[in-house]
């Protein structure tokens, strides 16, 4: 009785589970799970979650109430109907009342503390568990572009859900167990050594090997369950991935490609999980070995020892009867150990991520960057992607203020990277950035945001109207500069051609739109910003000659008074410009105007010359 | 509830009876067990160990037998409980890996239409949370089966001990009744909040982790959180008000059986008095209504679970209720050679819009034909190439590719014969010989050739690890104008017969593009349609369409178009700019 199973997933050992059972899958750290590792991510954990931990002796307290009404009521129970017969051989109804009444209402006080003690930790859990999620949310904005693009979106997605869910299912139950058995695993023990104290310490014997049996078994299950979250978020990114490649699986008939990649993972989380569940059997039947030991000592040593330990018949049944009352709540501790074990593997995941180092730091006092047009200079400025090779390579250059610069250069020239330096995606490795004469890693984000403003290529936008779209760029913009900042860049016109006009639903990604129009309602957003440096990294690659020229001319309108960089896909917009930056192989070999370049007859001029020779045929 | 529970509940059973049975059967050992240790202690105490104290004398064996029992009986209880458990987990995972598949097939099956108005994190919820939580009711179920026979066994025997305390006894059920009801009542609607609101978080963090960049380069982060904030916060609410509901019936299902029994004797006590029983067999009646209490706490867990999956399971619903359309079944040939395009009266709106975004286009591509399709931003053409490919059905006309219409084809013969070529290049997180042979069937040499036409042959050369270096999501990144030539290889690898190519190659350098084309026209020999931008691609087509606002508004060479003068504007706009 199996899975589908895959003859390739050999059962994980401890050793090769942490590594190397999976393919890289992005954050997830190649850390080992240890016991030492439980521990520390419930320590990290409860320090990023003070609530978890405050008012714990109230809920202890409760959980003591609830543990001793659950000894009482029994005990009362078999005083009632273990009353001796009345003189006249009937019973004494008056009696069996009173204590049948007294046994409810413990049973009630018991139910309603239970249930006051549940909502407390609900309360608290789920606001722990909302701040988790947003704390996790939060960091992966600040992760850097880098980060984000070695990451499957599904797998981030996962640990503000799935993750999140799985420490959600455990804080309903497996806090208030864990809080509520110890105590009646307590209590028992206290009323056993009433009776007799060497009895419950040879009940207490037999239950200690558990301690290291636990312990060996909790490190596997927590790599078991480590594994388990992983294949979760695998399968959930390759879901992700059909769903966003919907238009190209469509196309080339993946189908059956997609669905068998999708189906291995699916198996695999189920098969993950299975040999999770093999370690929670383990434990139960640890659990009952053990209580058929406890009772074989306590029959063998009390029978044998009567007379030292001086123990009446009475007292030896109530001693076995406690024996057999300790296994119930050690079986639930071993559940809910398992139930611990799989919120404390997704509690991980998320704080790894949590505690992620950030690859693009803001600073904490950042400077403030001046107003109006800033001059940007970059010195000996070096990149290079993750241990690849490097993509920029000694870029020094000075841009004055109100400059039109335009940024040229073959695919793969280090002309975008030298972009997104600019704008602090990322930050260089070696030498540095100057915008206004501040380093730029040293700005506060706040003033880097409101003054430098790049419009990428990628013109990515919200599923929301083309309106609210442009909004994003200037939070409090009213409806009239929006339609102004069509009118600025002259695309009235597109602004106008739906019935719905800026109301258009652009739907998932901006999809219901083509992607030059994307880059059109991109463009409008950074007209309706006022930042002192415009990044514009093949903004129009996608939008048609003559739109593309009509917004060169109000681009370069909309530039007074900033400095614009600009990284060229089409040699037009370097023509205009002031200086001209000419990138190849992360060299920044040339730098002036087009004429000058021109005559240098360079890298410059060969690619204006290719260029033109693509466009100027018109007439043949 | 109870209906839909039920239905709920067959269902998962349906996917894999034979481990829900055995894990049944488990259940059922474990509670005879049970009841089957405390008679086993029973007997100890009345023969063994009160005679000890009681006599002094010890009867040798009958301590080792004892011990014999207690071990016998722990192992068949452990046994028992083992089975359960790991075949119930088994049972519930085989549901979901049913579940999901059945969500993979409609993902892969449903229209792109479909998708279109589907965020991508709702269904990745689905895959989740939703499945996960449908399945969740399987756990407690065979333990609920399994002891039913318990609750019959000590009914039996309380109603043969006597008749009015069995009553009094078995009322818990119709109360049990009651309570399930009015806890399914007021929990599913919060319920299904919770469930929406799962989707909800991971629909936000899908959208905005997608759009991360563009949230940095706006710096957008801050509205971003309040936004996820939101969502996460009235998920807490209404989860929070769900643990509320649950905690309220389990406290009282964990009161019931205690409460229940405090009745029986105060009732068995009048009971004793009136002669209708005696103090020997209320001891009886207490034992025998703590059996009962043990299936009715498991069935009160039970019945906590079903809610919560019923409206897991009608969110699945939303997706396993979408038809998928079936397939066309033409035969997988459609003549030989490159392959003639017709549309005929093609008109497209977006399900979201009353705006055309094509009206009434016609156009007619001989085979081995080049033809450029050139139109302004937001024209229509990236739309006509997905209609002509058979992506999205057109509100009306018709798209004949041969002689065939386009949607009467078999999935296979439709992307054997043709390809296109996206604009925006979707790599997946795979190695780059997996990203441009699709279907892992192509020699290396097959894979070369075709990245050798696409221009990307260099490219094995700077990869670490050549062809298997693992590109996309989570990989090597790309440039726009790599990434546009890795997909193009993946459409060439094919050898399509019709080649459309939807501003592939606009990352590209210009003269690199131009020797692409010169090479696929002399080498591939397809009918190729290619919306393009430089005159210099244009010039390339035997023929070009002019797509102005939905419509095709003009045809012929590019010089003859040039003297339209909306066609010339459009296409001579550097050239103007030079000067």
């Amino acid at each position: 009785m199996s899975l589908d199973v895959d003859p390739a997933a050999a059962p994980p050992t401890p050793e090769t589970a942490a590594q190397a059972m999976l393919p890289p899958v992005g954050l997830d750290p190649d850390s080992e799970a240890t016991p030492e590792g439980a521990l520390k991510v419930l320590r990290r954990g409860l320090a990023g979650s003070p609530a978890l931990a405050r008012g714990l002796a109230v809920t202890v307290a409760m959980g003591l109430s609830i543990a001793v009404s659950k000894l009482t009521v029994p005990v009362l129970i078999q005083r009632a109907i273990d009353r001796d017969p009345l003189p006249d051989g009937t019973v004494d109804i008056a009696y069996i009342t009173w204590i049948a009444v007294a046994a409810a209402i413990v049973v009630v006080a018991a139910g309603f503390t239970s249930w006051f003690a549940q909502r407390r930790l609900v309360e608290r859990a789920e606001a722990a568990i909302a701040q988790l999620r947003v704390d996790a949310f939060v960091q992966v904005h600040r992760l850097s572009i880098a980060d984000h693009n070695e990451t499957q979106r599904g797998v981030l997605v996962a640990r503000v859900t799935s993750d999140a869910e799985a420490l959600a299912r455990f804080a309903q139950w497996g806090l208030y167990s864990w809080t509520i058995h110890p105590v009646v695993i307590v209590g028992t023990f206290v009323v056993l050594a009433f009776y007799s104290w060497v009895m419950a310490l040879i009940v207490l014997a037999a239950y200690l090997p558990v301690l290291p049996w636990f312990k060996w078994l909790q490190r596997r299950q927590l790599l078991a369950y480590d594994d388990y979250r992983t294949r979760i978020s695998q399968m959930l990114g390759r879901f992700s991935e059909a769903v966003m490649g919907a238009a190209v699986i469509r196309a080339y008939g993946l189908e059956s490609r997609t669905r068998r990649r999708i189906h291995q993972s699916i198996n695999q989380r189920a098969q993950a999980r299975m040999r999770a569940n093999k370690y929670m059997a383990m434990v139960f039947v640890t659990g009952d070995v053990l209580s058929a030991v406890a009772m074989a000592g306590v029959l063998i040593i009390g029978i044998s020892q009567r007379e030292r330990l001086g123990l009446n018949g009475g007292e030896m049944v109530a001693i076995v009867f406690l024996t057999t009352l300790l296994q119930g709540p050690i079986s639930e501790l071993g559940e809910t150990l398992d139930q611990t074990q799989t919120a404390v593997a997704g509690w991980r995941k998320i704080l790894d991520l949590i505690d992620r180092e950030i690859d693009v730091p803001e600073p904490v006092d950042g400077s403030s960057l001046p107003g109006g047009a800033l001059p940007v200079e970059a010195e000996g400025v070096g990149f290079a992607y993750r241990g690849g090779p490097p993509v920029l390579q000694d870029v020094s250059v000075r841009i004055p203020a109100g400059a039109n610069v335009a940024v040229v250069g073959e695919t793969g020239s280090g002309k975008t990277t030298f972009a997104k330096l600019l704008c602090r995606l990322a930050d260089p490795e070696q030498g540095v950035i100057r915008l206004g004469g501040v380093a730029l890693d040293t700005v506060a984000p706040a003033s880097r945001l409101a003054s430098v403003r790049m419009v990428p290529q990628d013109g990515f936008l919200f599923d929301t109207t083309i309106r609210e779209n442009v909004r994003f760029g200037s939070p409090g913009a009213d409806d009239a500069a929006i339609t102004a900042a069509f009118e600025s860049l002259g695309l009235g016109w597109w602004a106008d051609k739906r019935s719905e006009g800026l109301d258009y639903e652009v739907g998932e990604r901006g999809e219901s739109l083509s992607v030059g129009e994307r880059q059109l309602v991109a463009l409008a957003r950074a007209a309706l910003a006022d930042p002192g440096l415009l990044i514009l990294d093949e903004a129009t690659s996608a939008v048609d000659p003559e739109t593309d020229q009509a917004l060169t001319v109000a681009l370069r309108v909309l530039a007074q008074g900033r400095t614009m960089v600009s990284i060229a896909h089409r040699l037009a917009t370097a023509e205009a410009a002031d200086l001209i930056l000419v990138f190849d192989h992360g060299h920044l070999v040339e730098q002036g105007s087009h004429h000058e370049l021109l005559r240098a007859d360079g890298v410059y001029a060969r690619l204006h010359q290719a260029w033109v020779g693509n466009t100027q045929r018109l007439t043949g | 509830m109870t209906r839909r529970g039920a239905r709920v509940v067959a269902e998962l059973i349906r996917f894999s009876p034979l481990s829900f049975s055995v894990s049944v059967l488990g259940a059922a050992v474990f509670a005879a067990a049970t009841v089957a240790s405390a008679v086993v202690l029973g007997r100890i105490t009345d023969q063994v160990l009160l005679p000890t104290f009681a006599d002094g004398e010890v009867p040798d064996d009958a301590v080792l037998w004892s011990i014999v029992a207690v071990f016998a009986v722990t192992a068949i209880k452990a046994a028992g409980v083992v089975t359960r458990r790991y075949l119930a987990a088994l049972t519930s995972e085989r549901a979901q890996i049913q579940l999901r598949t059945r969500l993979l097939d409609s993902y892969l099956g449903l229209p792109m239409a479909w998708h279109q108005q589907m965020p991508a994190g709702q269904l990745l919820a689905h895959a989740d949370n939703d499945t996960e939580i449908t399945t969740e009711v399987i756990h407690p179920l065979p333990f609920s089966f399994g002891v039913a026979f318990l609750a019959v066994f000590s009914a039996v025997a309380l109603l043969i001990v006597d008749p009015v305390i069995a009553v009094v006894a078995l009322a818990i059920f119709p109360a049990l009744t009651v309570l399930n009801r009015i806890y399914s009542k007021r929990i599913e609607a919060p319920a299904a909040e919770v469930q929406a609101g799962v989707g909800r978080v991971s629909s936000i963090a899908h959208e905005s982790f997608d759009g991360a960049l563009v949230v940095k380069t706006l710096g957008r982060a801050a509205e971003e959180e309040t936004r996820f904030v939101a969502a996460v916060d009235h998920l807490r609410a209404r989860r929070t008000h769900v643990g509320f509901i649950r905690a309220g019936f389990e406290a009282v299902m964990d009161s019931l059986p205690s409460l229940g029994i405090a009745v029986v004797i105060i009732v068995g006590a009048h009971r004793i008095r009136a002669g209708a029983m005696t103090q020997g067999d209320l001891v009886q009646v207490a034992a025998l209504f703590t059996v009962l209490a043990l299936p009715m706490r498991v069935f009160g867990f039970f019945l906590e679970m079903v809610p919560p999956s019923v409206v897991a399971r009608q969110r699945l619903s939303s997706v396993f209720d979408e038809p998928i359309p079936s397939p066309g079944q033409a035969m997988t040939t459609i003549g030989d050679g490159a392959l003639g395009l017709e549309a005929r009266g093609l008109s497209f709106r977006y399900a979201n819009t009353d705006t055309d975004v094509l009206t009434e286009v016609g156009l007619h591509l001989k085979p081995g034909e080049v033809v450029a399709l050139v139109g302004s931003t937001g024209s229509g053409k990236s739309t006509l190439c997905t209609l002509l490919a058979g992506l999205i059905p057109p509100r009306s006309g018709q798209v004949l590719l041969g002689d065939k219409a386009v949607e009467s084809l078999q999935p296979e013969a439709r992307t054997e014969a043709l390809a296109l070529v996206f604009q925006e290049s979707f790599l997946f997180s795979d190695t780059l010989r997996a990203n441009v042979d699709l279907d892992g069937s192509a020699t290396d040499e097959a894979i070369r050739t075709a990245m050798a036409m696409a221009r990307i042959d260099d490219l094995e050369a700077e990869m670490v690890n050549g062809l298997d270096t693992v590109i996309g999501e989570r990989g090597v990144t790309l440039s726009g104008g790599q990434r546009q030539r890795v997909a193009l290889a993946r459409a060439l690898i094919r050898r399509p017969r019709l080649l459309l190519l939807d501003d592939a190659t606009s990352a590209v350098d210009a003269g690199i593009e131009r020797q692409i084309l010169d090479r696929l026209r002399a080498e591939l020999q397809a009918t190729t349609l290619i919306v393009a931008q430089r005159v210099s691609t244009i010039e390339l087509a035997d023929r070009v369409l002019y797509l102005d606002q939905g419509h095709i508004i003009a045809a012929g060479t590019h010089q003859q178009l040039l003297t339209h003068p909306g066609y010339r504007a459009l296409v001579s706009a550097y050239e103007q700019a030079i000067g």
